[in-house]
């Protein structure tokens, strides 16, 4: 906390000890499981069927790791998420930028009436047949856009943005309207440059979203060349009925040896899929906190 | 409901609040405003408050050539065969034991763990195990999902510890009475850290102050944590607590960590009103109009929850959330 003292170390106390042992223990538990995926990727049939204890890498073979970058399929739907990715973040931050800087104006006629019709919507909801049924009439079956418009509004995102807003002073935005600027230049000339760090991690928060998105290629995508990675992973990990999953299971039975073993190519597919999630984590994790904290519900 | 979430705005200019502004004038100034909000207004309407029209589904056969407003209307039949329909009612429980389930073991997890961070006096360290321990949050259900199937599979690793001990090799996915602990820990496992960052939040806005006078006055750290910690946190806690209960049915039976976990052996336990509606819906041709009923009544029941809460709140003596 506030660290003025003249000492040159603070000195561990008890509590601190303690404290060590339990987040150790628990950051050991929430971090093992991703070791156990990396290893698992990178071991070869022979070393795993001895079922030994691995919990040191036995064998190092990348040929899980082939086997998956030979997947036509695996590419079409890594295409799929970056177009999904990409095209959904610019749409996301588009509308709910503009949308939470204008509900931020207190001033505004019918601004509570907007916010509570929107708040409403955390609590209720009209189900997901009727969800599917208008969703479906609007011509978003099969159609990639789904996974980018209807799925494109995180109401939780938008009301943090709204009080992030409410932060920025108002002299700002009048000595530009002195000048003679819009609304519209404001924002786009002042708000956004000057928030650019807020708003890159709220472009992360929609990325990282994209990028998991499966629930509406699940219910409104049945054409696989229009699947995302996600269904992609959930075929080779869960239901294990994809071509790539049957086809290093017969290889692995017909020979035994030195061959892929489905566990490494289930794994091996986890660890290329999250390499972007990894990638954008440090840039995440310097802002998600500061974020949260400016928009957080007490405001 | 919109003011207690809306923040402090800095005092007002004079111009945009002169008083004899006529209703017509101050929305011409919001012009570009309006402009902004239209395409947000235009999502909710399209797929939030359409759907909700789409609950008047409930009361219809639906017929697929017709669509739902030509769909005849049948009255309160599909609520009548709920009652009697045992899928529902085993969906239904379900759902509510392990909302309820996942609230009590969930919930208080991040408020310590945020304390404990925030009293750790390590600042480097701390900031490592946030690191890690917000980590698994950015990963979607279905890598988790393959993760934690690997790990409790015959030869996971899971079952070599067990074997180690001389147990015998089970896998609590397929097993009745294992399968909901797996969900509460799994989610615990993967929510802890995010969830304790609004808590760290909320512990940082304390003046640090009142904890150098507590200090300097004898409290120990217990006394400081009962005395000032916890002042400081409560309202947020109030307003997460009535939040979470609200979407409770919605969020705590989440559709997508079970639907990815489960299997067959395991639907009498697992089986939640989400699961069962898409499951019905899609895989087996349920009647859409009789799914939307049951949809309606997990969305009533949310709405009660989250009404009961906010009283509870407020008799607490806490702002609630309208």
């Amino acid at each position: 906390m506030t660290d003025t003292t003249v000492k040159k170390r603070k000195k561990w106390s008890v509590f601190d000890i303690v404290a060590f042992v339990v987040l150790g223990l628990l950051a050991l538990v929430t971090f093992f499981p991703f070791y156990n995926v990396l290893i698992i990727s990178v071991a070869k049939f022979e070393a795993i069927s001895k079922s030994d204890f691995y919990i040191f890498p036995l064998s190092f073979d990348l040929s899980a790791y082939k086997l998956l970058l030979q997947d036509m399929k695996f590419w079409t739907s890594i295409l799929n998420s970056v177009i999904v990715t990409a095209v959904g973040v610019l749409f996301s931050m588009t509308i709910s930028v503009a949308g939470a800087y204008a509900l931020s104006k207190r001033g505004m006629p019918g601004r509570n009436i907007m916010l509570s019709l929107i708040l409403f919507t955390m609590f209720f909801n009209g189900g997901l047949i009727p969800f599917y049924l208008v969703v479906k009439d609007l011509g978003f079956v099969n159609n990639i856009l789904v996974m980018i418009i209807p799925a494109g509004l995180n109401t939780f995102y938008l009301i943090i943005m709204k009080n992030y807003f409410n932060t920025i002073p108002e002299s700002l935005e009048e000595s530009a309207k002195l000048d003679g600027a819009n609304d519209l230049y404001i924002l786009y000339k002042i708000i956004i440059p000057i928030s650019a760090p807020f708003m890159a991690t709220f472009a992360l928060f929609y990325a990282v979203e994209r990028w998991n998105e499966w629930w509406y290629a699940l219910i409104f995508i049945s054409d696989a060349s229009k699947a995302p990675l996600q269904i992609y992973l959930r075929e080779t990990l869960i239901t294990s009925n994809s071509l790539l999953s049957q086809m290093a299971q017969t290889m692995a039975e017909q020979e035994q040896t030195g061959k892929v073993y489905t566990p490494a190519l289930q794994m091996a597919a986890i660890v290329v899929s999250s390499i972007p999630i990894i990638v954008v984590y440090p840039f995440l994790q310097k802002h998600f906190n500061k974020g949260i904290m400016v928009g957080s519900i007490k405001g | 409901m919109a003011d207690s979430v809306t923040a402090r705005t800095p005092k007002r200019s004079l111009k945009t609040r002169a008083p004899k502004q006529s209703l017509g004038k101050r929305i011409l100034q919001y012009k570009y405003f309006y402009l902004m909000v239209l395409p947000v207004l235009i999502w909710y309407a399209l797929f939030s408050y359409a759907p909700m029209y789409g609950v008047t589904l409930a009361f219809k056969s639906f017929d697929y050539s017709k669509g739902i407003l030509g769909s005849p209307w049948i009255g309160l039949e599909n609520f009548q065969t709920l009652l009697t329909d045992p899928d529902f009612r085993r969906a239904f429980w379900n759902t509510v034991i392990i909302s309820l389930m996942k609230l009590i073991t969930h919930f208080p997890m991040p408020i310590i763990l945020a304390i404990v961070l925030y009293e750790f006096s390590r600042t480097k360290m701390k900031r490592f195990f946030q690191t890690i321990l917000t980590f698994p949050h950015f990963i979607s259900w279905v890598v988790l999902s393959g993760i934690i199937i690997n790990i409790l599979s015959k030869d996971g690793i899971y079952n070599q510890i067990i074997m180690l001990f001389g147990g015998d090799p089970n896998s609590p996915l397929v097993d009745e009475s294992a399968f909901r602990p797996v969900l509460y820990i799994t989610h615990v496992w993967r929510e802890i850290g995010w969830d304790s960052i609004i808590y760290l939040a909320a512990l940082a806005g304390i003046n640090p102050e009142l904890f150098e006078a507590a200090e300097v006055d004898g409290a120990n750290r217990f006394r400081r944590l009962l005395n000032i910690a916890w002042p400081g946190l409560k309202s947020t806690v109030a307003v997460l607590l009535i939040l979470q209960v609200g979407q409770l049915l919605t969020q705590g039976s989440s559709f997508e960590q079970i639907f990815n976990l489960y299997s067959s052996p395991v639907y009498s336990v697992a089986d939640t009103i989400d699961t069962y509606i898409y499951r019905t819906s899609f895989t087996i041709g349920g009647d859409f109009g009789y799914m939307t009923a049951v949809g309606v009544v997990k969305s009533i029941i949310s709405l009660i929850l989250l009404w009961a809460a906010n009283s509870f709140a407020k008799k607490m003596g806490e702002e609630g959330l309208y």
